[in-house]
């Protein structure tokens, strides 16, 4: 199997970490190697989050190196295009339509980003970019934390993936009261692309 | 006790937990400190065990001492920058030895993802003349763990374990062991002055024989597996250890490799055996030159480009950096620069699209993103006091946790802090030199236990008028909320007296004292401003307990701004709070954006509601009313 490097980017307490917990067991699932990295701590507080993680027959490095990364998913659009880089291109990209606004911008020091500016940033490096609007759809169905199972059922649409492993690790991952909620939104997830 | 054999992804930290209990230890004592957090968390849950949160690193390294010259294996746990707090006892512990086996697991922090320098713990290992054990991913770092017993046991020393960030939070497949070992029963408590009592006599009589047990360790360390040779050709060979290892594997496949799981004491031979057979022979290790300054000791002769001129006197440091953690593509680029690999052909980007007439799009776009650092979460408790304090332009002495985010702008409030503990003494020094301002320290409970009381003791003592918040949240919370003497109850969940910081601060000697609800900005100003005409030293205790512990989360209630009231004067900006936000619209009158609050971050704490000085940021019960209706 081809190695697959898979970076998840988004702000502090939105879960990026439990996204990338679910495609590292999923890893394993498909019989392949798995390596998950990421960094706590002065990360976790409200700050940008990055999270490695790699597929292949035998993984060595847990870090992807920049401009090396295969998929790109972001939770939050900001830290989307600020981790523009570490993509390769033609890399497949999936972006949670949600933004999340930084002091910085609140306090006047910067510019949040349009859409069309995102737009163009990725164009550079690649076509293959997905948009979904995860919090929203999770919000319908009744509860905004669900966003990141949404962006994930995207992914498995997008990747053609069996539906059944991918629904094993996240039940496995979530209390039995949030197993359906969970089920739906990942449904709409793939729905949505 | 026995388990299944089973493989499954576990972090460096779940895996130096599970290699512990494998080991049969049985007690372990740690402070919490990222990245090495989650290897007590994990222990304390596993079956017959003790694990506990001590104060600081000194006192954990000592409890673990004490348990192992009581007969037990123990461990001790910490962040590298911990070490230096417990360095007097990792000196006596290795001139003692120990009666059962003794581990230390330091976690390095390569590139201060979450730390305030990178030094490098193996140097500490050569300092104290003990062995450092370098895991490369989980799977080594739960098997050199019952390694780590056997060689402590075997040679009468404590033994250091040192993950980096990279091993400690990344995930790897790991086959766990289906035994636990089995300690025979201790026996009396040693009753061995000579060999336990570091008096001058007793402590000359330990030297030569740890110097005797650094040689015998050399020896070891030539035939342990711990440190490996993979053949695979002559062109180049690679000397090696921790994460690494999985670069040189990732960069050179074709490379041979000594692989060093033991990174002190090294084996000479071995290492001058491989490097023989070698055309090139080089180092790659991540920080300080450890490796390559003893390698380059043995006469060893490296690999160096024609006309190279890195790695000379002081930088020993020949291809790869001294600053900053590695990764494949630094491993790669360095090793090009120096003729080790092929040039590689420059990345593809695609053609620049053409930008829309209207619409002209940066291209240097990601230079000028704004920051998202990290800031106090939206209903810290901590907030007030940094508002309030910005505003008393005082020179602030802050200190290591959650609350050294208040330097973050808009709150910039903190002009020193450098390690735990240090914020009262570095105040206190600059009162005594006759500084003109007057100096507020700052620092949070569980940094207080840590290294502050005694600080504070000197504030009282030799009589400076420094004022000292303390910012009693409850709980250590930077780390993830791990319990301290102030939590009321343990890390394996047994309840506990609470410290009473205000009768401690009083019997240390402070005679003004004041204990106020965290969130009440106006009482925090009010309290400030009689102090700063009050020449003598004084302690604020700002008590409210961390809003990420589960308590605080159940009364989580989003606020709301009355569009009408508000004008845009942007001064609820000014707290820093990541909940408040620009809304759309815009005032008439003043044509500024007016405030708006995201419901999913606001927990309700109120302070925005008292800084506004329109009443346009409703209170919780003004919210709750309108619930009601």
């Amino acid at each position: 199997m081809k190695k697959t490097k898979i970076l998840l980017t988004g702000v502090g307490g939105q879960g990026t970490i439990l996204a990338s917990n679910v495609l590292a067991e999923l890893g394993i699932k498909l019989g392949y190697d798995s390596k998950k990295a990421e960094v706590h701590g002065m990360s976790q507080r409200g700050g940008s989050v990055i999270s490695h993680v790699s597929w292949g027959e035998e993984v060595f490095s847990p870090v992807i190196p920049e401009g090396e990364a295969d998929i790109l998913i972001s939770f939050e659009k900001l830290e989307a295009i600020r981790f523009v880089g570490g993509i390769k291109p033609d890399a497949m990209v999936l972006i949670n339509d949600y933004e999340i606004i930084p002091i910085t911008v609140s306090f006047g020091t910067g510019e949040y980003p349009s859409n069309e500016e995102i737009k163009s940033a990725f164009a550079r490096v690649t076509e293959n970019v997905h948009w979904v609007k995860g919090v929203a759809i999770a919000e319908e169905l009744g509860n905004a934390k669900a966003g990141n199972v949404v962006l994930l059922g995207a992914l498995s649409k997008i990747l053609e993936m069996d539906v059944n492993v991918w629904l094993d690790v996240i039940v496995a991952r979530v209390p039995p009261k949030f197993v359906e909620l969970n089920r739906k939104a990942f449904q709409a997830g793939r729905d949505a692309v | 006790m026995t388990e299944e054999l089973v493989k499954r992804l576990l972090s460096g930290n779940e895996a130096l937990a599970r290699g512990a209990w494998e080991a049969g230890v049985e007690v372990a004592s740690g402070y919490p400190g990222t990245p090495s957090t989650e290897i007590l968390e994990n222990f304390a849950k596993m079956p017959g065990v003790y694990a506990e949160w001590a104060p600081n690193e000194k006192v954990a390294l000592d409890v673990a001492i004490g348990a192992a010259y009581a007969g037990k294996r123990a461990i001790a746990t910490m962040k590298h920058v911990g070490v230096n707090v417990a360095a007097d006892s990792l000196f006596y512990a290795a001139s003692t030895g120990v009666e059962a086996g003794l581990v230390i697991i330091v976690a390095d922090d390569p590139s201060m993802h979450s730390s305030q320098n990178e030094q490098d713990t193996r140097n500490y290992a050569k300092f104290t003349r003990i062995p450092c054990l370098d895991p490369a991913d989980s799977q080594e770092a739960k098997d050199m763990m019952l390694s780590a017993f056997e060689l402590s046991e075997e040679f009468d020393t404590p033994v250091l374990m040192r993950p980096t960030t990279r091993i400690c939070h990344t995930d790897s497949l790991v086959e766990t062991g289906p035994d636990r070992y089995q300690q025979p029963e201790p026996s009396k408590y040693p009753r061995n002055p000579a060999k336990y009592v570091m008096v001058p006599a007793n402590a000359r009589g330990r030297h030569p024989l740890v110097e005797k047990r650094l040689e015998k360790m050399t020896q070891f360390a030539e035939n342990t597996p711990l440190n490996r040779v993979e053949m695979r050709g002559k062109k180049l060979g690679i000397i090696t250890n921790g994460v690494a290892y999985q670069y040189a594997r990732e960069v050179f496949p074709k490379a041979s490799v000594l692989k060093l799981g033991m990174s002190y004491p090294l084996p000479p031979q071995k290492i001058k055996d491989f490097s023989s057979q070698m055309d090139k022979i080089i180092v790659l290790e991540e920080l300080d030159p450890f490796i390559e300054e003893q390698v380059l000791l043995m006469g060893v002769k490296l690999y160096k480009p024609d006309g190279w001129d890195a790695g000379a006197y002081p930088h020993f440091k020949s291809i790869f950096p001294i600053i900053g953690e590695l990764d494949p593509k630094i491993v790669r680029a360095n090793a090009i620069r120096a003729g080790l690999l092929p040039e590689e052909k420059g990345t593809k980007l695609r053609a620049t699209p053409v930008p829309q007439a209207d619409k002209v799009i940066p291209l240097n776009l990601q230079e000028n993103l704004p920051n998202r650092p990290p800031v106090l979460c939206p209903g810290c408790p901590h907030r007030s006091s940094f508002y309030i304090l910005h505003k008393l332009k005082r020179p602030i002495n802050g200190d290591i946790g959650c609350y050294t985010l208040g330097v973050v702008p808009p709150l910039s409030a903190m002009d020193t802090c450098g390690c735990m503990g240090a914020s009262m003494g570095v105040a206190h020094g600059a009162v005594v030199a006759g500084d003109s301002e007057r100096h507020i320290a700052v620092i949070g409970d569980s940094t207080f236990f840590h290294t502050g009381v005694q600080a504070l003791m000197n504030v009282a003592y030799n009589g400076s008028n420094v004022i000292t918040i303390i910012m009693d949240n409850r709980i250590t919370s930077m780390t993830g909320q791990q319990e301290n003497p102030a939590s009321g109850k343990t890390l394996q969940g047994r309840v506990a007296n609470e410290v009473d910081i205000e009768a401690l601060v009083r019997a240390i000697g402070i005679k003004k004292v004041k204990r106020v609800e965290a969130y009440d900005v106006d009482a925090i100003e009010k309290t400030l401003k009689e102090w700063l005409k009050i020449d003598e030293p004084a302690v604020l205790i700002t008590d409210h307990a961390c809003a990420l512990v589960p308590d605080e989360r159940q009364k989580y209630l989003a606020l709301d701004v009355v569009e009408e009231d508000c004008n845009g004067c942007t001064l609820c900006f000014r707290i820093g709070c990541p909940a408040i936000i620009k809304s759309d619209k815009v005032d008439e009158k003043t044509q500024r954006p007016i405030a708006e609050i995201d419901p999913l971050l606001c927990t309700g704490c109120e302070i925005c509601s008292q800084v506004c000085p329109r009443d346009a940021i409703l209170f919780r019960d003004d919210v709750l009313k309108l619930k009601m209706v």
